[in-house]
């Protein structure tokens, strides 16, 4: 076995060794291209954190642009051509660059989505919890390619004579159409109006079905991200409206059956299937793409890591307040009437839809490690790693931090690794996700001698949680609750956000940190000490 | 706000996502098949004949009187014998089955030959009915094919079966 494979688990069969090493190597390529892109957009306008969200807002691009193309549509098949053709000629200023936007925001949305569907591979984003998601997105690949192609055949120039022959022609292979549909297109003749009006109705319901289909697809996550940001939105659509003036779409010779449509400047996004036919053949392409959905839908079943213990409610500790339902990425807690608490609710969580990311536990007021008890017991916690475990592990390290300026650096197993950080004079606790951190963790290590804290998680758009740094960001911000209380500085808290990859660059920014609060740069004073008077139960 | 320099990095790699957006969407141009070449096309569709049968008069008289048609037609289809022919010499030969469960269904063949534009003698011969040798429509015809053109090779029996479009 190779040397870079021996580290994996010996009990997985070698092809899915390969498939993870082959997953975590797209990983590192994808946070570093995305690293890159954030010195220049900043995570909220980096387009590749958003990609999702992107081929969301081109679709609506595609919607908006479709309908005022349907309503000069002439479905006969001479009108077909020239009504288009029209909006290109007479009417550039408006229908031409509508219809300029319609073609690129179509190839845009295509390898959006396709990049989209790599990166959340990539980022091992499609078993367990998100298996839904996942299986949800395979369709929408089809529905988009029949959409796109079906859109070339109205136009019924040259390429839609070249596309709707090749079609035919692939789909005349499989077994259930007998061979027959390619002999629509034979001859000028046997082509009638009534093809048109079939085809104009295809290109409207697939497009529904697929945002049908999208409706299902983020159907299980709450906030979804549906839109990027203002100016990626800007930005995209400035550069489709230079492509329709430098480039105007524009129409081929009309469809002559009687005349092998040649010499094509093909739009490769869309149509790259019929090449692939040409120099394959029909077998190899529907092997290749039956292939390919099969396996995509598969992926997610082979073997991955044991699905983790998902988040308990503990009905004592539990006072409806409903911030947990608040902040849940997933949509997995409900809130309903509590048992033994008149006029209060409880959470209950869904094991179909929870995630395990603890974004609740950090969320419950119950969580705080100034409560008197010996077992902290919280209104929703992870069995995996309980607040109580949370405050055990901190208070240990606590215990034996030396050194003239001390520090707490809190981040998440699921970004770069803290415990390395460790040392004399630093205290380092990992979460399932920097999310889980209840605010006044800050407070009571502070409060308890520390002279700085360090809180990291992942780059936006990087949570493997989806909002787990967000909801951090505001709780530390005062913006969101449980909020970080004013008495603490915030000159004494440093949020790091770093991706998996860059570790160095945290350690870096501990030590430098370290630093000024060595050298006295930060000027604010430590909060009040306190000391927990520990009450020990029987 | 934005740094200057981010900026210029922001326009530098939009401008890269509409070029690469902009460049395949129309190109490479595809070239389906060289210049100076023409294409034929043998396409049909057509139903196999039926190799039917005279019921006796003893037959006949056993059956139900509202079922007693004088000729006995199984479901199934023949198959059908098809050979082109360019120049005199053999391009393509071949039986086709019929379709359906029942084998009761049309027979259909969808093939394309490119050949360099030029002038051919072709000749088409079919048979359709295999109880029977030989073929039972010939059709034979001297083409100039241009670059390009597509000449479909197609049967009707409307349009005295066999023919050139
Ligand atoms: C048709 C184009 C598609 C669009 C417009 C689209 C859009 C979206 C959006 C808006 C989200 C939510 C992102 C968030 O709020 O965090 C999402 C999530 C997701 N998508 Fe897609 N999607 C598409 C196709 C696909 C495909 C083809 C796949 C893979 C087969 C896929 C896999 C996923 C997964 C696994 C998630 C869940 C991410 C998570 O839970 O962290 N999507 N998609
Ligand atoms: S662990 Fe995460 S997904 Fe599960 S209920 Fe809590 S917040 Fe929701
Ligand atoms: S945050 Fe805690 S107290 Fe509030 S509803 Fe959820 S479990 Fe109950």
């Amino acid at each position: 076995m190779a040397k870079w494979l021996t580290g994996a688990s010996v009990t997985e069969p070698p092809d899915v060794i390969l498939l993870s090493s082959l997953r975590g190597n797209a990983q590192t390529l994808f946070e570093r291209i995305e690293n890159f892109f954030d010195a220049f957009f900043g995570g909220t306008d980096n387009p590749l954190r958003h990609l999702g969200a992107l081929g969301l807002y081109f679709l609506w691009i595609l919607v908006a642009t479709g309908l005022y193309l349907y309503t000069v549509l002439d479905t006969g098949i001479e009108g077909v051509y020239n009504s288009i053709g029209y909006l290109s000629r007479e009417q550039w200023y408006l229908g031409g660059i509508l219809r300029s936007l319609h073609r690129y925001a179509s190839d845009a949305f295509v390898l959006v989505m396709m990049l989209h569907l790599v990166r959340e591979w990539a980022y091992g984003r499609y078993y367990g919890f998100r298996l839904y998601s996942w299986v949800t997105g395979v369709p929408l690949i089809w529905l988009a390619y029949v959409s796109g192609i079906g859109g070339y055949w109205i136009v019924w120039d040259r390429m839609a004579q070249f596309s709707a022959i090749a079609t035919t022609e692939l789909l005349d292979w499989l077994p259930f159409f007998n061979g027959a549909t390619a002999r629509n297109f034979l001859a000028p003749d046997t082509i009638n109006d009534r093809f048109f009006t079939v085809l104009v109705f295809i290109h409207l319901i697939v497009p529904l079905l697929l945002l049908l289909g999208l409706w299902a697809h983020v159907n299980r996550i709450s906030r979804v991200d549906f839109l990027p940001s203002r100016r990626v939105m800007l930005a995209t659509l400035i550069s489709f409206l230079a492509l329709a003036l430098i480039r105007p779409a524009l129409s081929e010779a009309p469809a002559n059956l009687a005349l092998v449509a040649t010499d094509l400047p093909l739009d490769w996004f869309i149509l790259f299937i019929h090449p692939l036919a040409d120099i394959t053949s029909p077998a190899a392409v529907w092997t290749l793409v039956f292939g390919a959905t099969i396996l995509l839908f598969a992926l997610p079943f082979l073997p991955h890591p044991k699905a983790q213990p998902i988040a308990v409610v503990d009905a004592a500790n539990c006072n409806g307040c409903s911030r947990c339902h608040a902040d849940c990425p997933y949509e997995a807690i409900t809130m309903t009437i509590h048992p033994d608490k008149p006029g209060h609710k409880i959470a209950v969580v869904d094991p179909d839809l929870c995630a395990s990311c603890g974004i609740c536990a950090g969320a419950c007021p119950s969580s705080t490690p100034f409560r008197s008890q010996e077992k902290l017991v919280t209104g929703i916690d992870m069995p995996q790693q309980p607040v109580d475990v949370m405050r055990q592990q901190l208070e240990a390290q606590l215990a034996k931090l030396g050194g003239a300026t001390k520090l707490v650096v809190f981040g998440c197993d699921q970004g770069v690794d803290v415990r390395g950080l460790a040392a004399a004079d630093t205290a380092a606790i990992s979460l399932i996700c920097t999310g889980m951190l209840p605010p006044s963790f800050i407070e009571y290590a502070l409060r308890s001698g520390v002279d700085g804290i360090v809180v990291t998680g992942c780059r936006e758009g990087g949570c493997d949680f989806r909002l787990g740094m967000e909801w951090t960001q505001e709780r530390l911000a005062h913006q969101r609750e449980p909020h970080l209380r004013n008495l603490v500085p915030q000159d004494r808290l440093r949020l790091v956000y770093a991706s998996r990859s860059e570790g160095e660059q945290l350690a870096a920014m501990v030590k430098e940190f370290k630093t000024q609060l060595a050298t006295r740069l930060v000027t604010s004073n430590r909060p009040p000490a306190y000391s927990r008077r520990k009450i020990h139960h029987g | 706000m934005a740094k200057p320099a981010a900026i210029v990095g922001q326009i530098i790699l939009y401008s890269a996502f509409a070029a690469f957006i902009g460049y395949f969407a129309t190109a490479p141009t595809y070239k389906q098949i060289p210049d100076d070449v023409a294409l034929i096309k043998l396409s049909m569709s057509h139903l196999g004949g039926r190799e039917c049968r005279k019921r006796t008069a003893e037959e006949l008289a056993k059956l139900p009187p509202n079922m007693r048609a004088p000729l006995e037609c199984p479901r199934g289809r023949s198959d059908i014998k098809l050979v082109l022919e360019l120049d005199g010499k053999p391009m393509f030969e071949t039986v086709m089955h019929p379709t359906g469960l029942s084998k009761d269904g049309v027979s259909t063949v969808y093939k394309r030959f490119e050949v360099k534009a030029g002038d051919y003698q072709i000749s088409v011969k079919m048979n359709d009915n295999l109880v029977n040798p030989g073929f039972n429509y010939v059709k034979e015809a001297q083409v100039t094919l241009k670059p390009a053109q597509v000449l479909v090779i197609d049967f009707n029996p409307d349009k005295g079966g066999l023919f050139f479009q």
